[in-house]
């Protein structure tokens, strides 16, 4: 929040003053205040193969992250120009396949990746989108410079976060949105629902009917998947509520069975679908996919988009985004060594306790190494498994990423954080300003994964 | 509306009034224990019976004791029928039907698992119960507002109230059946100071201690009593009210989905013959099997509902 002079950076000025005049005592009683308003709504997240499992609170924090319209304005024309070029690339590998072609990127990447789905070859999504929601993850390490972690093309998840942490702050501080402009996130819902309304199937005669389906209420996001159908105003639907009846994918009512336009699922693709994918699922539709390639229904996110956002195919992200827009990246990459090439596995193994080492299909924060904090032993430990599987590895240097102001029982410290903004795709490209800001709680920490403790805060973006 | 969410919804509002009326039976059982000289802990034979947990009870514990019985109604989480079970089982429910509900009803739901897990965490001592059964009965009460205040009159709403009544009456008749023997004419001596126990216990199970009172003398009568909560449309937790409540319930859904069910038709025929029947006749033909053949076509309504709007198939 401090500029090299321990000056507030502009866009804190207001709030720096308005904080200034604080009493600490009350301060610390918002943050309870914060925690009790988030349990009593139940927005909480269970944590896999934790004993006491049930139901946790991601922590939050009463500071929020302030972003000036200036800077914004040029993080989203980087992140709707990285966007664009991943739907065209989806598009292109499993169409034509010009990129590969080209020479840009080496064929077996996409072939032999995992995340690769044949079924979707030579299929066009209705108005073909294949990214229907984006959440790109950020950090900033300072004045202007901005870096992707991550592209999350399948189904990014926190959107509630963000909405329920700008509640919360208008709930608890409301004289701090008088004194700052700051821009709206409240219609993410709505636009969620128009963006894919927009993108029904050709033949959807009048108002399409959309269903958000979720794994059920014992999976990690089912609160977010119940807020989101709530907000949107459609059913929230599980795998056993559908079936495929007349080349439709129809809901049980009580009433009957009604047929869905378009699916907004928060289901994996292996789950999707019985027939064609993972024959184990309980969570999917026996034949939803034949339905789909028939045109009778939209999926968001497309199945196979994950291939766009694999951390192998991450690093060729600069190349992608220069192929399908004709422009240099706007924003950029972190620097990538592929493990998978000997000189970079060279690189890697020596190096091993300065760079952040990577799978190449985890999330969430697991089965990654950061190096500059790990144990000597911790480093010998994974470079052996590095070794074994390079193909499974990426590595890349820590940043020195800029810290965001955390109110502590002290008084304020500095903490690290990344970004994920949200996107919208459909006949357009609709960034909401702000998103969702993970910190990292413990002090020199640089993973912000809630499953290891991280938490949230809300995120401002100012007006001009 | 999902078939899996009018499931839902129907059996949130099952377990939340299953959950008061245990609170009840306990207040019920822990005032008989304060009141009666010569009471004993058999006395709660009579209390687990009527919350249909007696047999799982001597699963879990060797002997009867009143501090025992109290904590397995209760707390255990391994009686289906505690109210902490019955709260776990409502919040899960309504956690599953969320978009069904509104904020405020959703949120007196969550509140109260949150509160009255905290309540259960540990042991209870005896002086801590009235408190305790006050708090349950104020969560649910809330729970009730909440409910009544924000949701729309809508088919949300006529699930939820038909899985609240067809609740209701399978209590207040398993109450009934507990204690039917105390209120057979041949056995009973009016007036005595046992049958006054025993009816007055009766009474507090389904809060109409005072109620009775208004509409009837204030002695006790056997025949009374039973009238009050098989037959009188004004009680609240009688069999003839919860019959009236599920058949307009039933009537509306009936109407904004222009199908007509064999719930219905059920529904319908069990009313008629709450409507029609005399407290006299059903005496005479035998309490106990009248409430019998009650619970029966109770949950035969319960699975016709089902059928009929798809809950589960």
């Amino acid at each position: 929040m401090l500029t090299a002079e321990n000056l507030p950076r502009p866009p804190y000025q207001t709030y720096q003053e308005w904080y200034a005049n604080q009493d600490a005592a009350h301060l610390i009683r918002k943050t309870q205040d914060a925690e009790n308003i988030f349990r009593k709504t139940g927005i909480t997240f269970a944590v896999y193969g934790h004993a006491d499992s049930a139901e946790k609170l991601i922590p939050f924090d009463i500071i929020p992250r302030i972003i000036s319209a200036r800077e914004w304005r040029k993080l989203a024309q980087g992140i709707e120009q990285r966007v664009l070029a991943l739907n065209a690339f989806l598009d292109d590998i499993y169409h034509k396949q010009e990129i590969i072609r080209a020479g840009r990127i080496p064929r077996e990447l996409i072939e032999r990746n995992v995340t690769f789905m044949p079924e979707m070859i030579g299929f066009k999504p209705p108005g073909g989108v294949y990214t229907h929601i984006v959440g790109t993850d950020i950090v900033r390490t300072g004045e202007d410079q901005f870096y992707v972690l991550e592209d999350n093309a399948r189904t990014p998840s926190g959107v509630s976060y963000m909405l329920e942490n700008r509640e919360t702050m208008m709930q608890m501080f409301p004289e701090l949105f008088t004194l700052n402009k700051v821009q709206r996130v409240e219609d993410y819902p709505r636009l969620l629902r128009q963006s894919l309304a927009c993108v029904a199937p050709p033949g959807c005669k009048g108002r399409p009917r959309v269903a958000v389906l979720t794994p059920g209420s014992y999976n990690s996001a089912y609160y977010e998947h119940s807020f989101l159908a709530d907000q949107m105003g459609v059913e929230l639907v599980e795998g056993s509520d559908l079936r495929v009846i007349d080349g439709r994918v129809k809901m049980r009512t009580t009433k009957g069975y009604e047929a869905i336009d378009v699916l907004y699922r928060r289901v994996d693709d292996d789950y999707l679908d019985p027939l064609t994918f993972r024959p184990d699922s309980a969570l999917g539709i026996p034949g939803i996919m034949d339905v789909y390639r028939a045109g009778n229904i939209t999926i968001a996110n497309a199945p196979g988009t994950g291939i766009a956002d694999d951390k192998a195919i991450y690093s060729y992200m600069p190349e992608i985004v220069e192929f399908y827009t004709g422009r240099k990246a706007l924003l950029d990459n972190v620097p990538t060594w592929r493990c998978s090439e000997p000189d970079s596995l060279k690189y890697v193994l020596e190096h091993i306790h300065e760079l952040v080492v990577k799978e190449v299909h985890g999330s969430g924060g697991y089965g990654m190494l950061v190096g500059p904090t790990a144990t000597k032993q911790e480093c010998e430990d994974f470079s052996l498994k590095l070794a074994a599987r390079p193909h499974n590895y990426i590595a890349q240097p820590t940043l020195a990423l800029s810290t965001v102001p955390i109110f502590v029982n002290k008084g304020v410290a500095p903490r690290h954080v990344d970004l994920r903004p949200y996107v919208l795709v459909s006949d357009k490209v609709k960034i909401i300003p702000g998103g969702l800001t993970r910190v990292a709680l413990k002090q020199g920490s640089l993973v912000v994964n809630s499953s290891q403790g991280g938490g949230t805060k809300d995120t401002w973006v100012l007006e001009d | 509306m999902l078939g899996r969410t009018a499931n839902g919804l129907y059996w949130m509002f099952r377990y939340i009034e299953r959950a008061e009326n245990i609170a009840r039976l306990v207040d019920a059982g822990l005032r008989v224990s304060l009141t009666r000289a010569g009471s004993s802990d058999e006395d709660w034979h009579g209390v687990l019976e009527s919350a249909g947990v007696r047999d799982t009870y001597s699963e879990v514990h060797d002997e009867l004791t009143a501090a025992n019985a109290v904590d397995y109604l209760l707390r255990d989480q391994t009686n289906p029928s505690s109210v902490m079970s019955c709260i776990e089982y409502g919040r899960n429910n309504a956690r599953m039907v969320r978009t069904a509900l509104t904020r405020e009803t959703w949120e007196a739901t969550n509140e109260a698992w949150i509160d009255l897990k905290a309540h259960l965490a540990r042991p209870l001592r005896a002086p801590e119960l009235p408190e305790l059964i006050d708090v349950i009965k104020r969560r649910c009460g809330l729970i009730r507002g909440a409910f009544h205040g924000s949701m729309l009159r809508n088919e949300i709403y006529n699930f939820s109230r038909i899985g609240t009544f067809i609740e209701r009456a399978d209590n207040t008749s398993r109450i009934l059946d507990v204690k039917y023997y105390v209120l057979l004419p041949s056995i009973s001596q009016v007036g005595s100071a046992l049958d006054n126990f025993h009816w007055e216990s009766i009474l507090r199970s389904v809060s109409a201690q005072r109620s009775y009172g208004w509409v009837y003398d204030s002695e006790y009568l056997a025949a009374n009593i039973a009238d009050f909560l098989i037959l009188k449309v004004q009680m609240p937790r009688s069999l003839a009210y919860c019959y009236e409540k599920i058949v307009s319930n039933l009537s509306y859904l009936e109407a904004d989905y222009g199908e007509h069910h064999r719930a219905h038709d059920t529904a319908a025929a069990i009313k008629g013959m709450l409507k029609r029947g005399s407290i006299t006749d059903i005496m005479d033909h035998g309490l106990h099997e009248f409430l019998q053949d009650f619970i029966y076509r109770n949950n035969q309504l319960s699975a016709d509902i089902s059928d009929g709007y798809r809950f589960y198939q």
